[in-house]
């Protein structure tokens, strides 16, 4: 019992509740929606959101942001994309290795002008966001690389399972999610993370070292936006130097604002992220089976943020209410 | 042989841009004693405590801990010394639990050795335990009672092993109940052997707690001595004994009506009862330390932060006053202590800080007419005598005194009837300040109300008609020209327990 009201305390009951109930929602009037087919097509449906959330909650912890995800997995999307049309006979594991590579790349330098210069993380990333845009199609010459050039073995991830028929790609993200947990929840880094978001002031004065976290966060957050793009790679099998990876962060951090995390900084846990990804996966399965054209489905994503966000203000309301309540 | 001190200063200065802060202080903090820092709000207490714990950097002097010559280059370097502050309002992450908070900082490792959960919370409990507080190490600080935080504050002092703790006016926001739990662990700290500073205004505390205690003034360390050999009235003394300085005396003039009157205010936990007049052409004083409730009560006659209960009248008429606009409209205008951060727009140029009170009058109709605004700001520059490089300059690359004159200048030309500056004076150089006393001077002689906060008793009592002295909320005196002395103001302004149960 005590344990049933501290797993419903947890702001993470608030978003398995969210799904749970949109699931019925939708199942009431699509009864197929309730299989695990339909599962099965979410599962997929998020794979790269989530390897990009992970990053991004790392990112929003410590009371910064990263716009530029989206274009950064498009250039290490494209970079692999490259080798591989340049060398067909290439060991394709490579692949990830350069991706996550160049990502991890990318993602110091945003991180360098933050800290070097003291530039607000929001400016900078909006600044690389287009800078990376651009070097995507000045590296590729704004052609696509096409399927015939993406190792079948790549492709195959995103198709063949291990196990139970459940996709290598899908493994991978829990993969992700875990470290990220292990990471952010069990090592000295991790929690500088958290102290550093919940109070930048007091950070340097506890002996933390702030720049040396905030590059670490950044990097991270391009190296999984680069895994991200090699998986982009193996999910459609082509690499677009415009339509990779665009949008990209819009998805990401909606996710990880509906999975609860503050963008206050400080507090955000990775199985909130994992369930706002979820949500967001859900959504975007329902719309097509609802018949709502993919044109309206934009403003749906935004609409569930804004009623996420709006639900996770009123809950914290009478929390808080409560709180007082019992003080005074 | 005679016992080794702790921490020894010698010949400690500290200036602020220039301004000396802290003059040539010696100290010795004996192992083992609580020992109290007293003065007046900027006599430097507070930054002595800063520069033992690593905040500050002393300007001249030096430190030996243990015999050993030591650079308390930081808070860090301070608390591998054994060195803890203790903030008034501990500085803590309220996202992380009690337990993490403890340890932060303390252990170096490596990025990804593991953080040892069950181990830390296990040290959290038993350092809870010596303390004798129940507070669950597992749960976020976010929510914690300020009691609660100075507990965890000295619990991670105790983890760190600290030989000195010092903590910075640490009862100012807690309930008598939670103040004796506090004194009962500082008492049984020292008889560990540790020492404890303690910054207080409170001389009833001071007295039940400590030691020995040494008073500052003016950046001095005027006295060190076991509190039982001094009296209340010594110690006061000791803390004002300064040198009244001469400043040019208000001129007598004829009172006019009752311009505000206040009946009864009162805001639950800010201040009680309040009720004083101020008459046309007169100019009163409002005296009383830091966190006495002073800039409430003004927040409050200005609308800022409206008070629970109580009436106001300004020129015999009953009003309520719900915002600043409507303050504005009734005559009542407002300077605040605080000028960066609530006075002026740092980065608008100075003829625009000046006019934004009055957009009627450079905008007559509905757009600005720049000539008009910048002939009201000229006229404002020249009457106070504003320096600066261009009229269109950020105001913020101003001097600290100009910018008060600019701001002072802004709320003169919404022709205030009632006045209220609050700390006008404080961070300003000398000669600016006697410019200033000379304004506020005139502006009464012109028939204005004038309310002044201040914690310059000299400023109090050169310029003001009537001091009003105001101690923990409460409205403790009410001395006219003749009475108020730098002795019965400091009486009121302290708060001690005997009075606030004479009030109650």
């Amino acid at each position: 019992m005590n344990l049933l009201r501290a797993l419903l305390m947890r702001r993470e009951a608030g978003i398995a509740v969210m799904i749970i109930l949109f699931c019925l929602a939708v199942g009431l009037y699509k009864p197929q929606f309730l299989t695990l087919n339909s599962l099965r097509i979410i599962l997929l449906l998020v794979p790269l959101i989530m390897i990009g959330a992970m990053g991004q909650m790392l990112v929003i912890t410590a009371r910064h942001v990263d716009l530029s995800i989206g274009s950064i997995m498009a250039v290490a999307a494209m970079a692999s994309g490259m080798m591989f049309r340049f060398a067909p006979e290439i060991w394709w594991p490579l692949g990830f290795a350069l991706s996550v590579g160049t990502g991890a790349v990318l993602g110091l330098f945003n991180g360098l002008l933050v800290t070097l210069f003291r530039l607000p993380a929001i400016i900078v990333t909006l600044g690389t966001l287009n800078l990376y845009r651009g070097l995507t199609f000045i590296m590729s010459d704004a052609r696509q690389i096409d399927r015939q050039y993406v190792p079948s073995a790549l492709k195959a991830m995103s198709q063949t399972s291990p196990i139970f028929g459940i996709p290598w790609i899908i493994f991978m993200m829990f993969g992700v999610a875990l470290l990220t947990y292990w990471f952010a929840m069990h090592s000295r880094m991790g929690r500088q993370i958290y102290a550093l978001g919940s109070n930048p002031v007091a950070a340097p004065l506890r002996g933390i070292d702030v720049t040396r976290v905030t590059l670490v966060v950044f990097a991270i957050s391009g190296a999984l936006a680069g895994l991200a793009g090699i998986m982009y790679a193996s999910r459609w099998g082509f690499v677009n130097p415009s339509n990779t990876g665009n949008g990209f962060e819009f998805q990401v951090i909606a996710a990880v604002i509906i999975g609860g995390v503050s963008i206050n900084g400080g507090s955000g846990t990775v199985l909130g992220t994992v369930l706002g990804v979820l949500l967001l996966g859900c959504v975007a399965a329902a719309l097509p089976l609802l018949g709502i054209p993919g044109a309206a489905q934009n403003s749906i994503y935004g609409a569930v943020i804004l009623v996420a966000l709006l639900i996770d203000r009123l809950v914290r309301r009478q929390g808080l209410k409560a709180m007082v309540g019992a003080r005074a | 042989m005679t016992v080794q001190p702790l921490l020894s200063a010698r010949g400690i200065g500290k200036q602020f841009a220039g301004v000396e802060v802290l003059r040539d202080v010696d100290l010795d903090l004996m192992p083992g004693e609580i020992h109290a820092l007293l003065g007046e709000n900027g006599a430097g207490k507070s930054t002595f405590a800063k520069i033992v714990a690593g905040v500050h950097r002393p300007t001249r002097g030096s430190l030996t801990l243990n015999g050993k010559p030591v650079d308390v280059a930081s808070p860090i370097v301070a608390q591998r010394l054994g060195i803890t502050l203790i903030h008034q309002e501990p500085i803590s992450f309220p996202d992380l639990s009690v337990a993490e908070n403890l340890v932060l900082g303390r252990h170096d490792g490596a990025a990804l050795s593991r953080v040892p959960w069950a181990a830390m919370t296990r040290d959290a409990r038993a350092l809870m335990d010596q303390l004798g507080v129940t507070i669950d190490v597992t749960r976020p600080m976010r929510g914690l009672s300020i009691a609660d935080q100075q507990m965890v504050e000295i619990a991670r002092a105790l983890a760190s092993d600290s030989r000195l703790i010092i903590m910075d006016e640490p009862t100012a926001p807690l309930t008598p109940k939670e103040v004796a739990t506090l004194f009962t662990i500082a008492r049984r700290l020292r008889d560990e052997g540790r020492t404890i500073v303690f910054i207080s205004h409170r001389l009833e505390e001071v007295r039940a707690l400590c030691d020995r205690v040494t008073i500052f003034r003016d950046g001095n360390k005027v006295a060190t001595d076991t509190i039982a050999k001094l009296t209340d009235t010594d110690i006061i003394r000791l803390m004002i004994g300064r040198q009244v300085n001469e400043y040019a005396a208000k001129q007598a003039h004829a009172l006019g009506d009752v311009a505000l009157a206040v009946t009864g205010l009162t805001s639950p936990g800010l201040f009680r009862d309040i009720s004083f007049t101020v008459r046309k052409g007169e100019i009163v004083g409002l005296g009383g330390l830091v966190g006495a409730g002073r800039t409430d009560v003004a927040r409050a006659l200005f609308g800022i932060a409206p008070a629970a209960s109580g009436s106001i009248a300004v020129n015999g008429r009953a009003v309520t006053i719900r915002d600043p606009a409507q303050a504005i409209r009734l005559g009542l205008a407002f300077v605040p202590e605080d000028r960066a951060q609530a006075g002026i727009f740092r980065t608008l140029p100075v003829d625009h800080n000046i006019t934004t009170a009055v957009p009627g009058r450079i905008a007559p109709r509905g757009w600005i007419s720049r000539m008009l605004e910048r002939a009201l700001a000229n006229d404002q520059i020249a009457k106070l005598r504003i320096r600066l490089a261009a009229l269109r300059q950020p105001i913020g690359e101003l001097s600290g005194g100009n910018q008060q004159k600019a701001i002072l200048a802004r709320w003169l030309l919404t022709d205030p009837q009632v006045l209220i500056l609050d700390e006008p004076t404080r961070g300003i150089d000398l000669g600016v300040k006697a410019e200033f006393y000379e304004m506020i001077g005139a502006l009464a002689a012109d028939g204005r109300a004038i309310l002044l906060i201040s914690s310059e008793l000299p400023e109090l009592l050169a310029l003001c008609d009537r001091v009003l002295v105001m101690a923990e909320g409460r409205l403790t005196a009410d001395l006219a020209r003749g009475q108020a002395t730098q002795e019965t103001i400091m009486q009121a302004a302290v708060p001690r327990a005997a009075r606030a149960g004479a009030a109650a």
